[in-house]
This record gives C-alpha cells, structure tokens and sequence, in this order.
C-alpha cells in the first residue's frame, strides 16, 4: 500500500509568476481510481506536472507526502524510509519511489528504440531506489566503490550488471505487456513516440506505467484524441494496472466518456485551482448532465 | 580545463628539447616550413627522388598561399603558430623509439583511457606505447587473409618503396593536388606515415579494413596520408578509429585522404577521431567517383580548438553516387567547422548529406557545405539536411550551406533544424526515472544515432562513450 497525499497545495509559474494552484487538497492510495474533473484551465495538469516535479512550477506552500507500506516493493523498507516529501526529491527519484506520470502530451524522442529506452528506465529506477532506501554509511560506502568500479555500461552494451534487468529478460517482460495491451510488437523497436499517432502515444503511456510498476499513477487526459476502440485499449490498460499491480489512479479527465470503462472510486471537481467538490462516481454523471456551472454556483453560496 | 592545458603547453616544451640532439637539433634550427625540413624528412624515409620533388613543390604552394582568414563564421586560426610545426613533427618520429612508459602520457590521456573501458594492453596499442609489435600482427593477418586477392593494405611510407608506380600515379596528382589549398600544399610538403588501400577488379573485401593501431603507433597521425584505389566492381569498407586522444603536444593534425572510386566501385570510409583539446584539425579529405560509383563518408569528430572538414566528392561519370553522414561536438572554448562537398559533374548523380551537430558550453559548430551541379549534369538529385543540437544558449550553431546549379533538370533539397535539448524531453525521460544527466545522454545519443547505426557495433559504443565522456565534462 502506498498513499500520495497533497496538502495545501500552492504552486505558480516560475518564469510567469501566476498562480496557479491555490490550496489543493487529495489523497490516493493504491488500489483506488481517482477521477480528476474540471473546465480548462482550472490546474488539473499542473497539479500532475508539480507532482511529478515539472521545472516549470515553484509550491509555494504545502506538502506532497508519499507514505509507503514496509513491503511496497516487496522488500522491507526501513521504518525512516517510508514517509517522504516529494518536494525534496527530483523527479527521477520521484519515479523510483513509485510515481508514475502520464503525459498528456508525450515527448517524441528520435532515435531511441522503444525497448532500449524501457529498459534503461527500468534498471535506473532499480537503481535509484536501491540508493534511497540505502542508510547514509552504506551510501558512502557504495559511492567510493562506484568510483573504484570506473565507468556505467553504455546503453548500447549488451550485458546488464548485477541486479540490472538484462536484454533477454526485458524482452520477454515487455512482449508480454504489449500483448496485454494489443500493441504490435513492431512497436519495441520504433523510435519512442517518435511518429506515433495521438491513440498510440496514449497506449504507450500505459505500457510504460505497466512496466515501471508505479504505485501511484497519475495521468493527464489520457482519454484526448482517443477513438472508441483505442479508448476501450487504454482503458484495460488502466483497469488492469489497478486490478493486476494494484495501483493506485489519478485519472485526470475532462469527459465522463472514460469514467465508462474505468469506473472512479472518488471524483473531484477541481475549480480555480482547487478542489471544489469530491463525491462518488455519480457526481461525473451529474457534471456530465449539468456541466461545472453549478458546481461553482454551490461553492460560491456555500462560501 | 585551462591548468590542464598549460600544463600541456609545459609538457610540450619539455618534450621540445628532449630529443635527441642529432635528430632535433636540424629540425630546430630552423624555425617553420624550409626546404631542409623538407628535404630531412624524405631522406629520413628513404624516399625516390620524385616524392621529394613532390614534397618541394608542395612547399612552394604553401609559401606562396595566404592563410585562410576571411570565410564567414570561421574558426580562428590566429593562434595557429605556423613557425612552429616542424619542431613538432620530430617528437613523434622520435616517440616511436623513445617513449616506452604508460606514466608518460599526459595525464588526462591516460584518464580517458581508464574511463572508456579500454583494457591496458589495448591502451598501450592505442597512445602508441609499444604498439609496434601489435600493429605488425594487425598487419600480418590483414595481408595473410587478402594477399591472394591482389588487395594491399600498408603504411603510407611502405607503399612508396613497395608499390612506387601506384602511388607515382595517384599520390596528390589529379584528386588532392598541394595546389588545392593552403593546408593540402603543407600536407604535401611534410606528410608522413598514413594508409595504403589497393583493392583490384571485382574484389570485394567483405569486412571492413580498419586502421586502427597503427595510427597512433608510429607517433605519425599528425600529417597521416591514406590513400584508396578501389578498381572497377569492387567494394572495400575503410575505418579509421583514431578514437584515441593525441598527445598533448600536437597542435596542429593537417591529413589528406585520397579515394579512387572506379566504375562501379563502392568505398565506404568511416572516421571516429577525438583530438586533444589544443588541437588545429584542418584536413583535405576527397573521392573521385567513376561511373556507377559509390563513396560513403561517415565521420564522427570530436574534440580539437579548431577543426575544419569537409569531405569533397567528384562525381566524375553517369550514375555515380556520394552519401555522407558528419557528426560534431562542440564543448567550451572550441570551434568545430564541418561539412561536405559535392560536384556533381555527370548526368544521373546522386548524393545526400545529413550533418549533425552538438554543442554545449559555448562551443561552436558550424556546417558549411558546397554542392555544386554542372551544366549538362541532368536529372542528378541532392539532398542536404542539417540538424543542429544545442545545450544552453551561450551556444552556437550556424549552417552555411552554398549550392550552385548550373542545371536545371535536378532535383534539390535542403532542411536545416536548429534546437535547444528540450527542457519538456529531458523531464519526460526523468519522470520515467533517469536522471538528468542519464536523460540529456539518451538525447543526444539518439540525435547521433544516423551516424552509429553505419558503424561497426564497437566503434559506435565508443562514439557514444566519448560523447557521454565530451557532455560530463570530464574530458577537459
């Protein structure tokens, strides 16, 4: 089990100064879907971008607190390892605790082979907690033996370290993950994302959190751009993350359409940069029926 | 980066008047390019009387021709200190007897060579330390497997005693005369050392020939030669992996590389060279391609203050062909000047030219290239894409490409792209657990990746190696 919580979060555009998150409070935990709902431009992607630890965006109060079970990954994590600010950590090592971010928009990144890029993010995931969960002393120890050991393997060596997923094993994991997800299996050794059409993009997004094995994921809009088929893929993928790895989901979404096929435990409506509104997965039907009008009217009078 | 380099400049001065007296002291009696110096070196080598009259008018081209100062965006060449090349040629010369020590490397070289991985024995071969013996197997085992083939591959300076009318014939005659420009009239004056490459009719050499070595074992790469005959319907791939840094002491790498493509021929030549930081790499690079021919430059140039390259193919006959493919990496304080040049002087000719470049810390690249199509050579096609890679903005990249068409049936493309390492690409990687550094990598290694994918699988890790090495700073 693990929990994402987010505490009075405030954040804003460093280069522009805006404000942009004015106090936004939620808490997942694995094995729950969370729906995310709100007009554009109300902060649903920037709360997964600060989550995530985009460069863009300075919090300006408030706290992301990730909270891990002892056996999150089935190993005994320290008991001074099992809390931590995710505001302190970088974005690398926000991932290897476990927090997967979607894109909305994925990067297209030329001349990396899908399955080159899947491996070396896993194994460096691995890596990177192993180190955090590592006492101090351990560390120095291991940084001195690092420096001994001399220079990485490049990604283009064959042959994984110790404790690296090796190309042989990768393989296999990830034939069986795109089998999973319909995918064609052409699809390893293209280019990551590079050409890919907007509904192949999104099913890469959820092949790679059903690789890297996030414990909390949030994804932005994974349902934009999606015919129906497509839509129905994604949507196993998504179920399937919750129900097979037992993720937890922040689904940020601007139509109920997906909330068909992946069926929220929780929806927020989120308004100005924060949440107005939580409820049960009635209340994306309601929003679907009376849009966000009278969400903000009930606020505004309760207020 | 600086204290390293002074105290390469002290190191240089030190070996400078280290030599032995009865060799240096010549050399350095005379300051700049002489006839004595000239003359010395041809006789040192034993060599025929037509190369020395060769290497005499080389020399005359070179003191009647103004440096080049005036191209747009060039590299500084004001440092460049003319008067004093020859001296350095001797250290080298006298390397190969002299210099036995692994600790005798700069330190920063030996550095290198620890963090690409390279095992001692191959370090040794590789900063030319005790390589003779090992570039002898090479040899032996290159010539044992094509020796009945009638292909010949030597040192340079072998094939003019050995093979005298092949390389009376070729040698700096109709393909890179000393005329051509002021560093071609220099390589001519003092060239030393380099490749012969003779491939006869319909011979095709199925692995690729690699100089590698014997490069740096002869302490000769500074003014290296390598000339390739690729005789009708053959096909021949040429490496030259000086993925060695040099030694700090040379300043000035001025080679000259010659192709003959004949009909029908396809020669592939592929380069991955990393030049010590204080480095002027100017070099004259050019195929002369028959009808039906093909030449295929790939080159990958790293390090060096200055570098300016631009290999040049003649497509002389029907249907000939050139592909090219340059990468560059710029770090701080250098300026790296490359390209390529294509005449297309026949009907049906084809070529493509796809140049990439990477800078970073304020380091420099340009592409300059030329493409030039003759009257008369109809329906030839040209292809030209420039990509430029840049890390912050205290880089720069310019792209000067010059086509000239003098006919009108031709089919002619150009794209240029020119981007900043997106900041929203490095954190997609990141978020997916690689860090910033391991992100920026895969970046630009895919970037390069045109170029590694024409590479024998061990030279294009060791171009990925470098240019990991070149972005950690840890070159200097």
């Amino acid at each position: 089990m693990a929990t994402l919580e987010l505490k009075n979060l405030h954040a804003e555009v460093v280069e522009a100064d805006e404000k942009i998150l004015n106090g936004v409070d939620l808490e997942v935990n694995s094995g729950e879907i969370h729906a995310l709902m709100g007009p554009n431009g109300s902060g649903k992607s920037t709360t997964a971008k600060v989550v995530a630890g985009h460069p863009a965006y300075e919090v300006t109060e408030g706290e992301i607190v990730l909270t891990l079970d002892d056996d999150e990954f089935d190993e005994e994590i320290p008991e001074d390892k099992r809390s931590w600010d995710l505001l302190d950590l970088e974005p690398n090592e926000r991932a290897a605790l476990g927090v997967f971010l979607g894109f909305q928009y994925p990067a297209e990144i030329e001349g990396v082979t899908m399955v080159n890029f899947l491996r070396q993010a896993l194994n460096a995931k691995l890596d990177e907690r192993e180190e955090l969960f590592e006492d101090e002393d351990e560390e120095e120890a291991e940084a001195d033996e690092e420096e001994d050991a001399g220079y990485d393997t490049s990604p283009m060596e064959g042959p994984a370290d110790e404790g690296e997923v090796g190309v042989a094993e990768f393989q296999q994991i990830l034939s069986e993950k795109m089998e999973q997800l319909d995918m064609d299996e052409k699809f390893a050794q293209r280019y990551l994302n590079a050409g890919f059409s907007g509904g192949e993009k999104k099913q890469n997004e959820v092949l790679q959190a059903a690789i890297l094995e996030p414990s909390i994921a949030v994804l932005d809009e994974i349902d934009s751009g999606l015919d129906i088929d497509r839509l129905q893929d994604v949507s196993n993928g998504i179920n399937a993350l919750r129900d097979e790895q037992g993720t937890g989901i922040l689904q940020i979404t601007h139509y109920q359409r997906i909330l068909d096929y992946v069926e929220p435990d929780h929806v927020h409506v989120m308004l100005d940069g924060e949440i107005a509104m939580s409820g049960g997965a009635e209340l994306a039907e309601k929003l679907e029926d009376k849009g966000y009008d009278w969400v903000r009217d009930e606020v505004y009078e309760a207020a | 980066m600086s204290s390293e380099q002074d105290q390469l400049k002290e190191t240089n001065t030190e070996e400078r008047f280290a030599f032995k007296k009865d060799e240096s002291a010549a050399v350095r009696s005379d300051k700049g390019l002489t006839e004595e110096v000239v003359r010395l070196i041809s006789e040192d080598k034993d060599e025929p009387d037509w190369m020395l009259d060769r290497r005499l008018r080389a020399l005359e081209h070179w003191q009647n021709m103004p440096m080049p100062t005036d191209w747009p965006g060039q590299p500084d060449l004001t440092e460049l200190d003319v008067e004093e090349i020859v001296p350095y040629i001797r250290p080298d010369v006298d390397k190969r007897e002299g210099a036995d020590s692994w600790d005798d490397l700069p330190e920063d070289i030996q550095d290198t060579f620890e963090k690409l991985g390279i095992p001692e024995a191959e370090r040794k071969a590789l900063s030319g330390v005790g390589a003779q013996y090992e570039s002898e197997v090479v040899y032996q085992n290159m010539q044992e497997q094509w020796e009945e083939k009638g292909v010949v591959f030597c040192n340079m300076d072998e094939a003019v005693q050995e093979h005298e009318d092949l390389v009376k014939e070729y040698f700096m005659t109709s393909c890179v005369p000393p005329s051509d420009n002021k560093f071609a009239a220099l390589h001519g004056a003092v060239w030393s050392g380099g490749s012969f490459v003779y491939i006869p009719e319909d011979v095709t050499v199925e692995m690729p020939v690699q100089a590698y070595f014997r490069m740096n074992s002869e302490g000769m790469g500074q003014f290296e030669h390598t000339l390739i005959i690729a005789e009708p319907g053959s096909e021949v791939h040429y490496i030259e992996g000086c993925s060695a840094p040099k030694y700090g002491s040379h300043n000035l790498h001025s080679g000259g590389v010659e192709v003959f493509v004949k009909e029908d021929a396809h020669v592939q030549y592929s380069t991955v060279q990393n030049w010590s930081k204080n480095t002027f790499n100017l070099n004259t690079k050019r195929a002369i391609v028959e009808k039906g021919g093909r030449m295929e430059w790939v080159s990958g140039s790293m390090g060096s203050k200055a570098t300016m390259l631009y290999p040049c193919t003649i497509l002389k006959g029907r249907g000939a062909s050139a592909n090219n493919i340059t990468i560059a990496f710029a770090g701080e304080g250098q300026n790296i000047d490359t390209g390529a040049k294509v005449y297309h002087n026949a009907p049906h000719t084809k070529s493509t030219i796809e140049s990439k470049s990477i800078s970073k810390d304020g380091g420099r690249t340009n592409y300059r290239g030329l493409v030039h199509i003759s009257e008369g050579a109809e329906h030839s096609s040209t292809a030209v894409e420039c990509d430029a890679l840049m890390f912050d903005n205290e880089s720069t990249s310019d792209t000067m490409p010059y086509m000239e068409i003098d006919e009108s049936k031709v089919d002619v493309a150009h794209e240029a792209t020119v981007g900043k390492i997106g900041d929203e690409d490095v954190f997609y990687l990141q978020s997916r657990g690689l860090d910033d550094d391991d992100a920026k990598q895969m970046i630009v290694s895919g970037f390069i990746e045109p170029i590694t994918e024409e590479l024998p699988i061990e030279y294009a890790v060791e171009l990925n190696r470098l240019i990991e090495l070149e972005m950690e700073g840890s070159l200097g």
